[in-house]
């Protein structure tokens, strides 16, 4: 069983962190992932940047040039998470968009990851029919996780198939937007979370975009396996520097 | 024995490109209109409005217009499909009344669109106009401060343009921003992309909606040359719609031969370019799988050309398709070249071409011809929009 399998195991409300590698600094990359560890957090999403990320806002954007101007790319990264797993042992997931791991070379981009120890890949742009047709045999090989994002305007039917399809969580968009875009939950979002609570897919879900607090991470996991926050974390450390992971981490719960 | 086709199949792949490489955010936009498009173009209620609208507000059909003196000068026969003729200035606006009556059909009342150099956001703040439908066109911050009259242009048709303030804000800033709208607002929007590139449908759509052209050239050829089919079509390939127009009805034919002309911008060679064929790898642009420039890394990298038509880092798939089996034969043409050929042009047959269309124009340096050649060249757009450009390099 795979770490991200293990993790969803345990009797909790999972927060999930992602950060922009590269970001602030090129070298931050390790010092976050330990500082996140230690302050509790159950699983982490390893942001590869890249030049034109269409499902972000401004937060992500932002960073991701700013990491791209800092010298960051797929091969630096999996040099700096080389022996991430003798001091990382939470479950952790690369996302990105894919065109990067399409010119590392899709099998070479999954052998890495399942050699350095990465337990599972979110793709937003690559979408479930292309995944099957021609990755998924690939992904499968090395043991990675493929995660799916389900939306408000995902149909039941299709909800269905991406469930079947996964086998690990299913990332649930909180609200039709790109990362970072909202602040607060209404009655549309209790509805949606509802709703996807009760069609009992055999994944349990975990929450993302527009959670950047503690009210928000608790509403957000009434329902879902846990939450994960990207943009706001980001701004954080932002803001007071990337040594004050705790201080965010704090925040929520 | 099975015909080869160079169309798109039912996935919306031409031979290895193509596909929809979207987020599950765009799913159902995409979707509804993938599983529609092609029953609603086919309804005679449709076909009916579009045609109308043609003839009577773009002013088709566009003349097949025999260049006597250029072709006297290249000793070949040339002929200059007049797409600059149609209203705003450029075969664009084929496709925008195509989508704004399928916005209509799917009940949508809000339209985006992406622009770079103004040409297909006035083209779309024009049929918004037309309908009255809500537009926003979002426009790299770089090509607001460059395109100040189409800008206007876009105000006085009633449209609001915001500006693009992410990457390197220009088309391929722009495109990411109207596709970013959309996420933010899937039940209401139609998203109009104004080139044959972009997930499926949109490239097979957008050709459909331009192959109009190529439909016009085959009757008007055969009216002066007793013949459908003429030895080559040539035309100017940024994102690729004006191409994909005249190639459409001629892409299975196999003795037709299609010259697809790319902007070398100071030269292939010199890092200061926007030549796809040569220049970019497979990957994946705007949701198409395709040829693009891009690093090692695979971050896509900012073209560039003079021609603010031609400055797309991707080429629609239809065109890297026609370019991987050979059916297609791909020309760049530089800066100096193309502006050499827009003023030659000029001077000869008193058609002052678009910049993007000059680079079509330009080929007869770059290769010859045999007197009894038959040419059919897309002249995609008329020269206005580019006054300033041609101002300042002939400095006129």
């Amino acid at each position: 069983m795979n770490r991200i399998q293990q993790k969803l195991q345990e009797d909790k409300k999972l927060l999930s962190l992602y950060f922009t590698a590269g970001y602030p600094a090129i070298h931050d990359t390790m010092s976050i992932l330990q500082q996140l560890q230690d302050s509790g957090v159950d699983m982490v999403e390893i942001g590869l940047p890249f030049s034109d990320p269409l499902a972000d806002g401004p937060t992500i954007q932002e960073s991701s040039t700013a990491a791209l101007k800092n010298g960051m790319t797929t091969q630096l990264l999996f040099e700096q998470l080389k022996d991430v797993r003798k001091t990382i042992d939470i479950p952790l997931i690369v996302m990105g968009y894919f065109n990067p791991m399409l010119q590392y070379g899709v099998e070479k981009f999954c052998a890495t990851c399942a050699e350095i120890g990465i337990d599972g890949i979110i793709m937003p742009d690559l979408p479930l029919a292309e995944y099957e047709a021609q990755y998924k045999a690939i992904f499968e090989k090395y043991g990675l996780l493929n995660v799916f994002l389900i939306t408000p305007q995902t149909s039941d039917e299709r909800i269905r198939q991406i469930d079947a399809a996964s086998d690990g969580f299913i990332y649930m968009v909180s609200s039709a937007s790109t990362t970072g875009a909202q602040s607060g939950f209404g009655n549309t979002q209790s509805a949606y979370f509802e709703r996807i609570h009760a069609m009992h897919l055999k994944n349990p879900q975990i929450v993302g975009f527009g959670i950047s607090n503690s009210d928000t991470f608790q509403a957000a996991t009434a329902f879902a396996k846990g939450a994960i926050i990207g943009s706001a974390f980001i701004k954080h450390i932002t803001a007071h520097g990337a040594n004050s992971v705790a201080d965010f981490v704090k925040t929520i719960r | 024995m099975i015909t080869e086709t160079y169309q798109a199949d039912d996935r919306g792949y031409y031979g290895d490109f193509g596909g929809a490489f979207i987020p599950e955010m765009l799913y159902p936009n995409v979707e509804e209109l993938r599983s529609q498009y092609i029953q609603i173009m086919q309804e005679p209620s449709f076909q009916e409005e579009f045609n109308q609208l043609l003839k009577d507000y773009v002013g088709r059909p566009t003349p097949l217009y025999y260049a006597e003196r250029f072709s006297k000068k290249y000793n070949t026969k040339i002929y200059l499909k007049r797409e600059d003729l149609c209203h705003t200035g450029a075969h664009k606006v084929n496709n925008t009344i195509g989508q704004i009556l399928m916005a209509k059909r799917l009940g949508k009342n809000r339209i985006i669109a992406e622009t770079g150099a103004g040409q297909h956001g006035v083209a779309t703040a024009t049929v918004c106009a037309l309908m009255g439908l809500e537009c926003i066109v979002y426009m790299g911050a770089i090509d607001i401060e460059r395109q100040a009259p189409n800008v206007a242009r876009m105000k006085m048709l009633g449209a609001t343009v915001r500006p693009a303030m992410s990457g390197s804000r220009t088309l391929k800033d722009a495109t990411n921003e109207a596709i970013r709208d959309w996420i933010n607002n899937p039940v209401d929007t139609h998203y109009i992309i104004g080139s044959v590139v972009g997930p499926h449908p949109y490239p097979d759509m957008v050709a459909r909606f331009q192959s109009v052209i190529s439909a016009e050239t085959k009757k008007q050829l055969q009216e002066v040359e007793g013949r459908e089919n003429p030895d080559y079509v040539v035309a100017c390939v940024g994102g690729g719609s004006n191409a994909a127009g005249l190639y459409y009805h001629y892409l299975d034919q196999p003795e037709v031969g299609i010259i697809a002309v790319e902007a070398a911008g100071k030269g292939i060679d010199t890092g200061e370019s926007a030549a796809t064929s040569a220049l970019g790898r497979e990957g994946i642009i705007h949701g198409s799988k395709t040829l693009l420039m891009q690093t090692p890394d695979g971050q896509i990298t900012e073209p560039y050309s003079i021609s603010a038509g031609l400055d797309y880092p991707g080429v629609g798939p239809m065109h890297a398709n026609l370019f991987r089996t050979g059916r297609g034969e791909f020309i760049s043409v530089t800066d100096d070249d193309a502006m050499q050929a827009g003023l030659e042009l000029s001077k000869l047959e008193g058609i002052i071409p678009a910049i993007e269309t000059s680079h079509a124009l330009a080929i007869f340096e770059e290769r010859t011809f045999k007197p009894d050649d038959v040419i059919v060249i897309n002249l995609s757009g008329r020269g206005d929009k580019d006054l300033n450009t041609y101002i300042e390099y002939f400095k006129l």
